[in-house]
């Protein structure tokens, strides 16, 4: 039997607006994959240390308070130093979209904005992270 | 008259017929429930506003139970006070938007804080990498609030400050901003919002556990009463528990239990209601369902006049006012086709003037995309402008009371929120609700649902599961904050720890610490703190060495 898809669902920073990040927790729970959510104000050090040690296929993080060019990169750095690259990184969020073309430069692989279907980051995900190994 | 029908004799017999003329007509595939999927009938009647008793149940504006509106002139008195959100990058930068709102026609102000200066970090602090002034103004110390209030005379105009956990410290800055510029303290008057149950319980940014947090609320209670007597002291705040995802009812009910419990832990705290209670306010939000909405209001005015009188023994008429500040709902914005959200915002604006706001703050068309830009920022006043000036709806005061859909309404928000007071307290209380994750629960389940439902298509959201545009392209113009904000905000807070009398400062800092751990009211030492320019984050930092932080399970 395939191994289920594992998410991290993270909220990295100050910020405390949790509704996207639970909401999506659950939709991703209820498609069948098992769900990890790191509870609030997370550095991106605990957040890159979770995602291994859960041993995550994606790691999906929510931030609503402008800090994403700062948050995204460095997660993404600590996982690369970690030799866990292969762990692809999501996000959602207040991200203007021109700063969502610089993260997906940068190799975040999707960023959904406001007012997406949970469905499609279920697809998303489903197509594109499930574990190969 | 031959072809004429015989006429119904009575109401019931005319209900009947409407009925059966109803049943044999097709209707549409529609959930006809509000945006809190509650049922609503199709037709209220006479029979649905059965046993309201005019005095009692309403009586007359600015007569208990108030459910009419707080004031007895309302809108023709004055309008509600324009006051809109505002603040991001550094004082210097916000100052000038506040001089722009200013000049634009706004009657009062109300700082944003950026998230390090909510969570009590200086802007030099490892955790405020990448935050600073992003979703708000950065506030580090003194100084700061000295350049964001540069120009304005805090003795006229009134300024409301969103801050929660830390909110003692940056009323002491202001203060203290004001008393350098002549200002007495008796003469300030404002808000903060210094609400931090809801803070545990939706827009989770707390600093100290539940306990220590109610003492420095209850410090703030009684240090305003005897010397900022025109200071609202807590704006108890159903807003960002609405955000969270809950139901109306939910936001009324949780709103209200929250006031409640600082009513309460003021008496323990051994303050006469009185004292304290007439300055306290409200901030709840106004979302789409329009009617829904405006029954909210009143039914919130009803039961903390009724609570306050006759289950706290207020004696003060001030004290069973509940006034309330409101904003229109950012999470029912849309980042497709923003322009659509001004539509939104009108109709959201109307809801809490009908409803008898006290202030308002309408949000800009761009808030799901960026802070707001300039022009954003002055349709958002200018919708308040025309609901003030052109619709004429300012004329009549509750206009819609006797409506029997609102006065039902009204009663089943009233009733509803009466059974989630009866579950909170068979919990034990609000802080232990808290701990149990009740309200979060709650909300939770509930914004989940409502997702569901717009994805299933029952509920529509215009531009998002309908009405979608192709390949659409975002054409308006968004603020951007520019990354050397944080590099100046750094280096001004550096600055100020080097200008200052540093042994000053480690001394009234040692003073607090040593208060903190004793029952000694902190408002005092807090403001010698700010005088002698100790940083918001010196200050906490002080404080968690005695109080220590607060950790939420994290439960989905």
């Amino acid at each position: 039997m395939a191994r289920k898809i594992r998410v991290l669902i993270a909220k990295p920073g100050l910020d405390g607006h949790d509704r996207g990040a639970k909401v999506v927790a659950n939709a991703l729970r209820d498609a069948g994959m098992e769900l990890i959510y790191t509870g609030l104000h997370q550095t991106p050090e605990i957040i890159a240390e979770s995602a291994i040690q859960e041993d995550v296929d994606v790691v999906g993080m929510s931030i609503l308070s402008g800090a994403h060019m700062t948050m995204f990169p460095r997660v993404m750095d600590l996982l690369k130093q970690k030799g866990a690259a292969y762990i692809k990184i999501i996000g959602g969020g207040i991200v203007p979209e021109e700063d969502v073309g610089k993260l997906e430069a940068l190799g975040v692989a999707k960023v959904f904005g406001p007012g997406t279907d949970t469905r499609k980051i279920v697809d998303y995900i489903e197509k594109n992270c499930a574990h190969t190994a | 008259m031959p072809t004429k029908k015989k006429k119904a004799s009575g109401l019931d017999e005319a209900a009947a017929c409407w009925e059966r003329a109803f049943a044999a007509e097709p209707l549409q595939d529609v959930d006809f429930t509000t945006v809190s999927s509650e049922p609503v009938n199709t037709l209220y009647t006479e029979r649905d506003a059965a046993g309201m008793d005019y005095l009692r149940d309403l009586g007359f504006p600015g007569d208990y139970p108030f459910t009419r509106g707080v004031y007895p002139t309302m809108y023709r008195g004055r309008f509600w006070t324009m006051r809109q959100f505002s603040g991001f990058g550094t004082p210097r930068d916000t100052n000038r938007r506040y001089h722009y709102l200013l000049d634009h026609g706004q009657t009062g102000l109300s700082v944003a804080f950026d998230m390090p200066t909510i969570m009590g970090y200086d802007s030099d602090h490892p955790r405020a990498e990448g935050e600073v002034g992003r979703c708000g103004v950065a506030i580090d110390s003194l100084r700061d609030m000295e350049i964001l209030f540069d120009g304005i005379d805090p003795a006229k105009i009134t300024t409301s400050m969103t801050i929660n956990a830390p909110a003692s410290i940056l009323l002491a800055f202001y203060l203290c901003a004001g008393e350098k510029k002549g200002a007495r303290f008796d003469q300030m008057g404002g808000t903060i919002q210094n609400d931090i149950l809801k803070e545990y319980i939706a827009q989770k940014s707390w600093i100290f556990p539940p306990e220590p947090s109610m003492r420095l609320i209850t410090d703030i209670l009684a240090f305003c009463a005897e010397r900022v007597p025109k200071w609202n002291t807590i704006s108890i705040s159903g807003y960002h528990i609405r955000e969270a995802g809950s139901t109306a009812v939910q936001e009324l009910a949780f709103t209200l239990a929250d006031g409640f419990a600082y009513v309460e832990a003021g008496i323990a705290a051994g303050l006469d209601v009185d004292v304290f209670a007439p300055r306290l306010s409200f901030f709840f939000n106004a979302h789409l369902d329009f009617f829904e909405e405006i029954a909210k209001y009143r039914a919130a005015r009803r039961i903390w006049a009724k609570r306050m009188r006759e289950k706290y023994g207020a004696k003060d008429p001030r004290s069973w006012l509940c006034r309330f500040h409101t904003q229109t709902a950012g999470c029912s914005l849309t980042a497709q086709q923003p322009e659509n959200n001004i539509v939104r915002t009108a109709f959201q604006a109307l809801s809490a003037v009908l409803g008898g706001t006290q202030s308002l703050h309408t949000n800009s068309m761009d808030e799901t995309l960026a802070l707001p830009s300039e022009k954003a920022v002055r349709i958002a006043l200018r919708t308040q402008q025309v609901i003030a000036h052109e619709t004429g709806v300012i004329n009549t005061i509750d206009p819609l009371a006797g409506s029997y859909f609102i006065e039902a309404k009204t009663r089943e928000m009233e009733e509803a929120a009466e059974e989630y007071f009866r579950r909170v307290d068979e919990l034990g209380g609000v802080v232990k609700a808290i701990e149990a994750g009740f309200f979060q629960r709650e909300i939770g389940r509930a914004a989940y649902e409502y997702q569901k439902a717009v994805e299933r298509e029952r509920k529509i959201v215009v531009g998002v599961n309908r009405y979608q545009l192709e390949d659409e392209k975002i054409e308006i113009p968004l603020l951007k904050i520019d990354p050397e904000v944080e590099i100046e905000q750094r280096n001004a807070v550096r600055k100020v720890r080097t200008d200052r009398d540093n042994d000053k400062a480690a001394r009234e800092l040692a003073r607090l610490e040593t208060a903190a751990r004793g029952r000694d009211n902190l408002m005092p030492i807090i403001l010698d703190c700010a005088r002698c320019y100790c940083t918001e984050g010196e200050i906490i930092a002080a404080l968690k060495e005695v109080f220590g932080e607060y950790l939420e399970p994290p439960v989905f």
